[in-house]
């Protein structure tokens, strides 16, 4: 498991280019493309449970979901950061990637520490510390443990015709 | 206690008694938003679509604005798809290409109200607050399951309440004002907050809070607020619409805002954004001669027909320098018209610039405009982050239609202001 470390805001034309928003929209179309402009070692070297790690507004810009997309798909366990843009936020609920918002961990990260979360109990351990972050609201849980937002307004409008 | 506005509109739409920050309302929105993105929304849901229909036609308001016309095979298809979906569906507001930029289609086509909810799946879905109206970006998905459902989840935010005072200087527009504002509380210093403009806001056009309202979101706003006054039902009956066509939701006096700020507009200088975040704000004279290769005036930020007036009294019986292209991007078709009939558009022409289509251009890097490597453009667009206009190698510097149009003629950045550097002859002011 490899964390992927990155600065303050990190906007949606670096986590996703602007240039190929109406051209990539499935996952294989979307994975090669992942912060190109950032990091291009990035989407040749992800692997399934990596952490992002990042700092204060992650996120920002466009209405973008390529990047949410492109990391569920590659396997990002978790975005944890010092804070996210709310566009982003929502789109991660969304399509159902965990994102945890804990400065004191981002802070506390130094290279080569360990890092694993425990969502049962809100808490993510760096380098042996344990970070608690706050659960979410029971409105937006149920979206992200429905798999994401499709899956959850697939089961309302059965329940509702049904 | 009084309540914010985002707390009386949230209130209204979710059918509670009243709110209070930080709680999760269901809302049903009176508009949706979408535009290019359509195509891959309603992919998403098409067997839903199929089987339940849309929540509603009039819901939607889909817009062609970011890719047209077509530049490849793609995106022809996907606008095939779009107007395929509303044919089928029967949308009631659908806007091909050459209307325009879809935010500007919204207050334009009197679509986004005082005291309306409007959601859409674009970032600067926050531009309706000019008007006074709640507007909100969310994502994709979010959109596509709005399609079918009508409803989603907001909670409700804190607000901040920023209070303009006293007046601008000339030569220093609303373009500067906002950029100034986010250079000081910077790019997330109001993350998740519903941003309210009080005090002498008498002085902007409807065209200057959209502006100020468009670029709320590189703050990290949630919506951005202007209060309906004067100006406002003035430029609404000036696109026919009467004040017994809307309700306007004032906050009350004894809010409670999460933030108070206070900005003295009487010394705001003329400012540029510096690669590559918008909140990297520095005065112009920081950064007088500069070599700019490319120049754009246009897009939802600064397209309409006040912001075109002003390049064109600064390049009237001008030409911009003969190393650099100066690109103008109305943000609709009526601005387009509106300025040809000024005379504006000949005088930029006659000036060397390039009228681009009405629509999103250059501005997301896609088409039209794209930059080559080390060079640097001047754009009075709302965002210069790192290969936004299609070349992570290049530079984008924001500033007001007036600064670049002063910079267009010296190929260098210029202080707008009526003796200021480089430009000790502008009358204008
Ligand atoms: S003009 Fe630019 S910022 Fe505005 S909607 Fe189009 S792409 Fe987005």
């Amino acid at each position: 498991m490899k964390i992927w470390k990155y600065g303050d805001n990190i906007d949606t034309d670096m986590l996703f280019p602007g240039k190929y928003v109406y051209d990539c929209n499935t996952p294989e179309e979307i994975i090669p493309h992942l912060l190109e402009d950032l990091d291009s070692s990035f989407a040749k070297n992800v692997k399934e449970g990596d952490i992002i790690l990042a700092g204060k507004n992650f996120g920002c810009g466009s209405s973008r979901e390529q990047p949410v997309i492109g990391f569920k798909a590659v396997g990002i366990a978790a975005v944890v950061a010092e804070s996210f843009a709310r566009i982003f936020y929502r789109a991660s609920i969304n399509q159902g990637l965990l994102l945890i918002e804990c400065p004191d961990a981002v802070k506390a990260y130094s290279k080569g520490d360990n890092v694993s979360v425990d969502i049962e109990n809100g808490k993510i351990i760096i380098g042996g510390k344990a970070f608690s972050f706050p659960s979410l609201p029971g409105e937006i849980l149920a979206i992200r443990d429905a798999g994401g937002l499709l899956s959850y307004t697939r089961k309302k409008l059965k329940k509702n015709s049904g | 206690m009084g309540e914010t506005f985002a707390e009386k509109i949230l209130a209204k739409y979710s059918g509670e008694k009243k709110l209070v920050s930080g709680k999760i309302v269901t809302v049903k929105p009176d508009h949706l938003l979408t535009h290019d993105n359509t195509a891959p929304l309603i992919q998403k849901i098409e067997p839903e679509l199929e089987e339940y229909g849309i929540y509603s036609k009039s819901l939607p308001v889909i817009v062609l604005d970011h890719v047209i016309p077509a530049v490849s095979e793609k995106t022809a298809n996907n606008h095939k798809i779009i107007r395929e979906f509303v044919k089928n569906y029967e949308i009631e507001h659908f806007f091909d290409v050459g209307y325009g930029v879809c935010h500007q289609i919204m207050v334009e086509k009197g679509l986004a109200l005082p005291g309306k909810l409007i959601l859409g799946s674009d970032s600067h879905t926050c531009s309706y607050g000019a008007i006074g109206a709640f507007s909100s970006g969310i994502d994709r998905t979010e959109a596509a399951a709005l399609m079918l459902t009508g409803e989603t989840w907001l909670k409700v935010p804190d607000s901040i309440r920023m209070t303009l005072e006293n007046k601008l200087r000339p030569g220093v527009t609303a373009k500067d004002v906002v950029l100034h504002i986010i250079g000081d509380i910077s790019a997330s210093g109001a993350n998740y907050c519903s941003v309210e403009f009080h005090g002498n806001i008498k002085q902007f056009s409807v065209e200057e809070r959209f502006t100020i309202a468009n670029m709320g979101v590189e703050m990290g706003a949630k919506n951005a607020f202007f209060p309906v006054d004067e100006v406002t039902k003035k430029y609404l009956s000036s696109i026919g619409i009467p004040p017994s066509k809307y309700s306007a939701i004032q906050p009350d006096d004894d809010a409670l805002y999460s933030k108070e700020l206070k900005y003295n507009l009487s010394v705001i200088a003329p400012v540029v954004a510096l690669p590559h975040n918008v909140d990297n704000v520095k005065k112009v004279t920081e950064v007088v001669g500069l070599e700019i290769h490319q120049f754009l005036i246009g897009t939802c930020t600064n397209g309409r027909l006040s912001d075109f007036r002003i390049a064109a009294r600064i390049l009237k019986g001008k030409k911009v320098h003969p190393n650099v292209r100066l690109l103008i991007l109305p943000s609709s078709r009526q601005v387009y018209l509106d300025a040809l009939k000024e005379g504006i558009i000949d005088i930029l022409v006659e000036a060397g610039g390039i009228i681009l289509p009405p629509g999103c251009g250059p501005c997301l890097g896609a088409h039209q405009g794209v930059l080559a490597p080390k060079e640097r453009c001047l754009s009075t667009a709302n965002r210069n982050f790192k290969g936004r206009m299609g070349c992570k190698d290049a530079e984008i510097y924001l500033a007001s239609p007036a600064t670049v149009a002063a910079s267009a003629i010296h190929g260098k950045i210029t202080d707008p202001r009526k003796g200021g550097t480089l430009n000790e002859d502008l009358e204008i002011w």
